[in-house]
């Protein structure tokens, strides 16, 4: 990174999963912060800069009131899923800046225990800006994953993608999840399964579609000198950066490129690496259709080859892109933002703490969030040092 | 989760539902530039020239992308039913469902409209003739 100081992420844990009945939101984000604190061998007062998203309203303010710290920096910037690669790129340039020097970045949620999703989109949200209201919601696209179809429908008619290919992406992260013995479905699973599985809005089926899981995590990032102290190795942050397009789908210029264009080489550029020089890969698997956008805005794979890069197995655990390497939020767990949890497993990752699932001499990772109505995208490399 | 009532808080989106209530799909044009948009604003994407005029378009254009949806949204919207992005010939490209015969990306297609017992007829698109 020219000009900027080197900056770690020294801790990281996942708050309790799956589903949480002996915590709230807030309990099990001071459960997660208290443990990556103590990865990064700090107390909670260390903390001077918090980086929330989807923690209620003035959600910085509640964690910080919550964890009993005020903080000199705050930063809520909402990107969705993509908020917490985001919240990175935005944690270097408030550490560089000297804005502050241990910067959480955390997020929690009981979606499942509270059931909280619903198709329809609720009354807040995607639903509620008044473009949507009055030109898109009468119309009963499902969100978000109509929106997910419509662009999987297109990649499909410009470059032949097919639906066995969109299943080889469940299908290698469910590899992966068998290897994670935290992971909330671990059943062997077969592309046949997956086409069979049935339809939610075409050409998405109900084995495209993420899990509905509690969950959430916390990530310490921080200075090379705080880092020192770290009780396990602390990851390098080398690369970041982010970028939105559109909230309503028809604003979405080409369908088929997502704004990871922008993010993914401005990130690789910073960290001074090729698509080739990436050990593992976590893309955000809400949908199949996600990781397969990923790997062609990302240059893992031409434009409109994404699909038969997966169904090479390049994805699967031995592939040649280890990637969702958890099982990702289609297998291991999803509970409404899943970015966090790609950066958590890519740290681990980069450490070589994955257990069974490690990918051998892993010394770059990526995590690579997209958010919204695949209006945003965030992509941090992290490096071995 | 019902169907919500149209709001009327939107003074922007008024013109498109009297055109809608008179049977016309309205998009707004630039005075300067020529260029359509939709939805509205109060400026013109293209070139950034204020208040485009809201003028009615052919009706005609082109699927970009479809789904069928298979689970319920609204009561009042039995699955299976298609909503898709339709590219129209004047440019703008916007959300609609698809009615008649289904539709697949790249058919050519018609506005028609939707009755709504509370709130205005809604654009709605069926595929051509040929």
């Amino acid at each position: 990174m020219k000009n900027l100081p080197p900056i770690y992420v020294a801790g990281v844990a996942e708050t309790p999963l799956g589903e949480v009945r002996d915590d709230n939101e807030l309990s099990m984000l001071a459960r997660a912060t208290q443990e990556a604190l103590a990865e990064a061998g700090m107390r909670i007062r260390d903390i001077d800069g918090v980086f929330v998203n989807y923690m209620g309203d003035e959600g910085s303010v509640q964690v910080a009131e919550y964890l009993g710290i005020v903080p000199r920096y705050s930063d809520t910037t909402d990107l969705g899923g993509a908020a917490f690669e985001a919240h990175v790129h935005h944690a270097i340039a408030a550490i560089a800046a000297g804005f502050c020097e241990v910067a959480l970045i955390g997020y929690a949620s009981r979606q499942r225990s509270r059931r909280g999703r619903s198709v329809s989109g609720g009354s807040t949200g995607a639903s509620g800006t008044p473009i949507m209201h009055h030109f898109e919601r009468p119309y009963g696209l499902p969100t978000p994953i109509g929106h997910y179809a419509l662009v999987a429908a297109r990649h499909m008619h410009e470059y032949g993608s097919t639906r066995a290919q969109l299943a080889e992406i469940a299908v290698a992260a469910r590899m992966w999840a068998q290897r994670n013995p935290k992971a909330w479905v671990r059943d062997p699973l077969t592309v046949e399964e997956v086409l069979a599985s049935r339809p939610i809005a075409e050409p998405l089926h109900r084995l495209d579609c993420c899990l509905v899981t509690d969950g959430g995590g916390a990530a310490i990032v921080t200075t090379a000198a705080r880092a020192r102290d770290a009780a396990k190795r602390a990851v390098r942050v080398i690369g970041a950066a982010e970028s939105h397009t559109q909230w309503h789908i028809s604003q979405m210029p080409p369908l088929t490129k997502l704004p990871g264009t922008r993010s993914g080489p401005e990130a690789f550029a910073m960290a001074g690496i090729l698509p080739t020089d990436v050990d593992v890969f976590e893309p955000y698997d809400a949908f199949t259709i996600g990781p397969l956008l990923a790997l062609e805005d990302l240059g893992f794979a031409p434009r409109g080859e994404g699909g038969s890069f997966a169904a090479s197995g390049a994805l699967r655990p031995g592939g040649r892109l280890p990637s969702m390497t958890s099982g990702g939020g289609l297998s291991y767990n999803h509970p409404g933002a899943f970015g966090l949890m790609l950066l958590i497993e890519a740290v681990r990752q980069v450490r070589g703490e994955a257990g069974e699932r490690q990918v051998p001499d892993a010394k770059i990772a990526v995590a690579h969030g997209i958010g919204g109505l695949f209006s945003t995208a965030a992509t941090v490399v992290l490096s071995h040092d | 989760m019902t169907e919500p009532a149209m709001r009327t808080d939107d003074p922007f989106a008024w013109p498109f539902w009297e055109g809608a209530i008179a049977g016309r799909l309205l998009v707004q044009r630039c005075g300067a530039c020529g260029s359509h948009q939709f939805y509205p604003r109060p400026f013109c994407l293209a070139c950034e020239a204020l208040d485009p005029v809201w003028v009615e378009v052919c009706g005609r254009g082109e699927v970009w992308s479809i789904t069928t949806v298979h689970v319920p949204v609204f009561p009042t919207l039995t699955p299976p039913y298609q909503v898709a992005l339709v590219t129209l010939e004047e440019g703008p490209r916007l959300l609609a469902g698809i009615e008649g015969p289904p539709c697949r990306i790249g058919d050519a297609v018609q506005v028609g409209w939707r009755e709504r017992p509370d709130a205005p007829p809604l654009p709605v698109f069926h595929r051509t003739e040929m």
